[in-house]
């Protein structure tokens, strides 16, 4: 099967572009040309509740969550709040999370999709 | 927009987290920047420190400092004023936390995100208006687009440039 990584966004968040540029590049460094990428714009309370969405942007690795958020954080149309490996509040995961996640989460790749 | 470059900043007075009525000027006040803010979004947390930074040492040259949350708490609990009492009471801000629970200040500011950065020269003229620098993701740019607007005001020369892009948190209204 495919591996996905989901971006879910809300397009009053300025910080999605930012971090599809991330994924995007942290993607061809690990040489996943196979990986499925898909943006979901999440556009109401209603639907950041059913998806458990607490902030723009999500990312979701084969439906997980690289960096989990803290337990009951409420969900909304928001900037997610992230930290840097030094500490410094960000409105995207770092970089260096970014790529250790999609190394830990993503199934090797097979075969075929390394032709 | 009409509240312009040039333009009379709108007047308010607002409670601080002790429950102090801070008013937007005061007698013989100098210049003052009016920061809108909050205590969940990224960009405003990562330009915090840059912000306490410039009230530390524009303080004593006589600028006033007033950072404003505007957002609806009941939507966005981590903007209730006890989050903002807490964040004061733990040393994070270098001037007053005010409370805007009605939004009516930022609606007359016509804020819309946070960091909102406005500086009002001593005639009360708004003189800046957008956001602290360049890079929210780069600290050592150290709010230079609000320093030098402020190294102008103090200097009576107009503030270059006199207006940026607003980068932020769109302001949580209420519904």
């Amino acid at each position: 099967m495919t591996p996905v990584v989901e971006l879910l966004y809300w397009d009053g968040c300025p910080s999605h572009p930012a971090a599809l540029a991330d994924l995007r590049a942290a993607l061809a460094e690990l040489g996943r040309p196979d990986v499925e990428l898909t943006l979901t714009e999440v556009t109401s309370d209603a639907q950041a509740c059913e998806r458990g969405f607490v902030g723009s942007p999500t990312l979701r690795i084969d439906g997980v969550d690289p960096v989990p958020p803290p337990p009951g954080e409420p969900p909304g149309l928001t900037c997610r709040l992230y930290r840097r490996r030094d500490g410094r509040h960000s409105p995207t995961p770092d970089p260096a999370d970014l790529r250790d996640a999609l190394r830990r989460l993503l199934p090797p790749p097979t075969q075929e999709s390394r032709t | 927009m009409t509240f312009a470059i040039g333009a009379l900043a709108p007047n308010f007075t607002l409670p601080d987290t002790y429950g102090n009525e801070t008013p937007l000027r005061d007698a013989g006040t100098g210049p003052t920047v009016v920061v809108f803010t909050c205590n969940h979004c990224p960009y405003a947390l990562a330009w915090h420190d840059r912000l306490q930074a410039v009230a530390r040492d524009y303080g004593p040259r006589g600028v006033r400092i007033l950072q404003i949350n505007s957002n609806d708490a009941t939507r966005y609990p981590h903007d209730s004023l006890e989050a903002m009492s807490a964040r004061v009471a733990a040393g994070e801000f270098a001037s007053p936390y005010l409370h805007d629970a009605t939004q009516q200040v930022a609606r007359a500011w016509e804020a819309t995100v946070t960091p909102d950065v406005y500086v009002i020269d001593a005639d009360g003229r708004l003189a800046y208006h957008g956001a602290p620098d360049g890079d929210h993701n780069d600290e050592s740019l150290a709010a230079a687009w609000l320093r030098d607007a402020l190294d102008a005001v103090l200097d009576g020369r107009a503030a270059d440039p006199a207006e940026t892009e607003p980068v932020g948190c769109t302001i949580k209204w209420s519904r």
